[in-house]
């Protein structure tokens, strides 16, 4: 059962593509010969050469909504170009805010099985095969779909590699957004956009992280310290963020954001499962903690045992030392 | 307050779980490669947060019902208990061996088999449950039953005859506005639940709950289960580990190592 047509839905603000979409495209290129990007938002004809140079040969736009969330009409829409042309064999999604809604409506509205929480997928004998990371990532699940397609997948973000492949821009085809009545009706009056200094904490290529073992809010200041030091996002754990020493934002695991960063930075935290989950992708990880047996360490590349109140305070004026002699030592 | 006479009777129907104890682990089925869900069941945390919202939203608006609605194996009221405890009035429970294996579609359509009679202004979810954390069910709920959606909610308040919430977003929160009836799932810490009192679990018990199996509710029980999930798992292998690295003891100097290892992968 050979994978044909993919749809990858992809989102954007202003021209610029969000990574995740791009993410996909990469992987999806990689199963089947045609991939399409959907869409939606004015800007279809500015991300075409992005998303075409990623790999979609097609946008599928629904174009500028006016304020309404995006999930109902979204999926309306797919769903009646599905009913006039046939299904794609997949329709991969990532798990932000608005995809999750859009992966509930069209699962719903198709009546087709959704997969979610996807860190993989690989194609078998017969059709794709999505994996899933159980039990804290000790062990992986592969599971398929086996209704009639499309088959649809709701990716973690930062699953896969974002990778150019150097095709012309995209076509644009405009769907069109079949009355969704009272459904569609929810309207966006207000958007708030938070001020952030550095990276988002999902695109930061260093992660700073604070758990329990700061053992107070105001420590907090340090990871915020050589989070900006370094040029990266700060982050906690659910168990700081349950304490509400820092906002759900910052929450790293299996309930929080999934981070995959050059180095990622874990100080006084324990590392539950639930926390692994979510940082474990890594390509480098530095563990400070008073405790030797901290499960944490398990998985670092450095794993410093001390308190981390007297060694992040120390490592702050030595990066500080640093600067002052202009560099390398 | 010139609102409270367009919301009165207001009926909130609040879908919650009822989950095995998230402080002891799940293990797969090794014949059906399925999470066991065996013991007793609680009510899960992240519901705490929809009955507590449904029960202050119904104040606001000057009096209504609260209606839990949840679907478990064997007749389970644990959970249910502590929801009509904290408040409640009634309870909605579907329970029958057919739903054994039921995917998160599945779950939904049950769910709105359920909630449909009910003719609920408002129908409350968590984002995703604690144990599954599929996240899907609440939006395809709302897609079955024909109702416009908010979810993740941060706050929700009554306003011009809907809702007005604010939904958490990548970059901040969008304030939406909903007509009624909608659907809407909350995040944790939206409300603060409040504690059951002596007296609310005492009433708790007197408090119906309706039991439902998948033929009462005029459902085909091929649409749920296992045979409706139409996804099988195809295999379970160990995931390649991390690997420890070197761990050193701070004698006063560790930060030195980590300076050391940051310039060695480049980050300074
Ligand atoms: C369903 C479910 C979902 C969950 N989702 C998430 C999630 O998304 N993200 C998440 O993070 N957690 C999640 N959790 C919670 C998780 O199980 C842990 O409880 C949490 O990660 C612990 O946070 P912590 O490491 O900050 O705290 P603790 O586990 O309390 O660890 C604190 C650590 O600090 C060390 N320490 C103490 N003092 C010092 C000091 N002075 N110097 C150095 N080290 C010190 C201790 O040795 C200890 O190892 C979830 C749990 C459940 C049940």
């Amino acid at each position: 059962m050979a994978v044909g047509r993919i749809w990858v839905v992809t989102e954007s603000s202003g021209g610029v593509a969000s990574p995740a979409g791009l993410e996909l495209l990469a992987a999806a290129r990689r199963l089947a010969p045609v991939v399409e990007a959907v869409h939606w938002g004015g800007d279809a004809a500015e991300v075409a050469a992005v998303l075409g140079g990623h790999g979609a040969t097609r946008i599928l736009t629904v174009g500028d909504l006016e304020g309404a969330l995006p999930a109902v009409p979204v999926a309306a829409a797919l769903a009646a170009r599905i009913e006039a042309s046939g299904p794609p064999d997949a329709v991969f999604l990532t798990a932000s805010y608005d995809q999750r809604d859009l992966a509930g409506r069209l699962s719903a509205r198709l009546d087709r099985p959704v997969l979610t929480n996807a860190v993989g997928v690989t194609e078998g004998a017969d059709g794709l095969l999505a994996e899933h990371a159980a039990f804290g990532g000790s062990t992986v699940v592969r599971a398929r779909i086996t209704a009639p397609p499309p088959h649809l997948f709701v990716f973690r973000p930062r699953t896969f590699a974002a990778e150019a492949a150097g095709g012309p821009p995209a076509d644009v085809e405009v769907l069109a957004v079949p009355d969704t009545g009272a459904a569609g009706a929810a309207t966006i009056v207000h958007r708030h956009v938070a001020e952030r200094a550095g990276p988002a904490l999902d695109e930061a290529s260093v992660v700073v992280a604070g758990g329990r073992g700061l053992g107070d809010p105001s420590r907090f200041g340090l990871i915020e310290q050589l989070a900006r030091r370094l040029g990266g996002a700060p982050a906690g754990t659910r168990a700081v963020v349950d304490a509400g020493w820092v906002p759900y934002s910052y929450q790293v695991g299996q309930t929080g954001t999934t981070v995959k960063p050059t180095v990622y930075l874990a100080c006084g935290i324990s590392g539950a499962t639930q926390h692994l989950v979510g940082m474990k992708g890594a390509r480098h990880i530095v563990a400070i903690n008073k405790d030797r047996d901290a499960p944490i360490f398990g998985v670092a590349d450095l794993g410093v045992v001390g308190d981390v109140t007297k060694v992040l305070p120390r490592l702050l004026e030595a990066l500080d030392a640093r600067d002052d002699r202009g560099g390398t030592q | 307050m010139e609102w409270v006479g367009e919301y009165a009777g207001m009926k909130v129907a609040v879908c919650v779980k009822q989950i095995p104890d998230p402080a002891t682990p799940g293990r797969l089925d090794p014949t059906t490669n399925t999470l066991v869900r065996d013991g007793k069941l609680i009510l899960d945390d992240s519901d705490a947060y929809g009955v507590e919202m449904g029960l202050q939203l119904v104040d606001a608006a000057g009096g209504g019902e609260v209606v839990l609605v949840s679907m478990a194996p064997h007749r389970e009221t644990g959970g249910l208990r502590t929801a009509l405890a904290m408040g409640a009035d009634r309870a909605v429970l579907v329970s029958d061996d057919a739903l054994a294996g039921s995917d998160a579609l599945g779950t939904a359509k049950v769910l709105a088999a359920a909630i449909r009679p009910l003719g609920a202004d408002l129908v409350l979810a968590a984002t995703e449950s604690t144990d599954g954390y599929t996240g899907t069910t609440p939006v395809q709920l709302a897609e079955l039953l024909g109702l416009p959606s908010v979810t993740f909610a941060k706050r929700v308040e009554l306003e011009g005859g809907g809702l007005r919430v604010r939904r958490q977003t990548e970059a901040g929160y969008d304030e939406v506005t909903c007509p009624l009836p909608a659907l809407v799932t909350v995040t944790a810490g939206v409300v603060e639940p409040r504690y059951p009192s002596f007296k609310g679990i005492m009433g708790a018990k007197n408090k119906p709950v309706d039991v439902h199996t998948v033929a009462d509710l005029g459902l085909d029980p091929a649409a749920a289960g296992w045979s409706g999930a139409r996804q099988v798992i195809v295999d379970v292998a160990p995931s390649e580990q991390r690997r420890a690295g070197e761990v050193v003891e701070d004698q006063g100097d560790a930060h030195q190592a980590i300076i050391r290892f940051l310039e060695q992968i480049k980050v300074l």
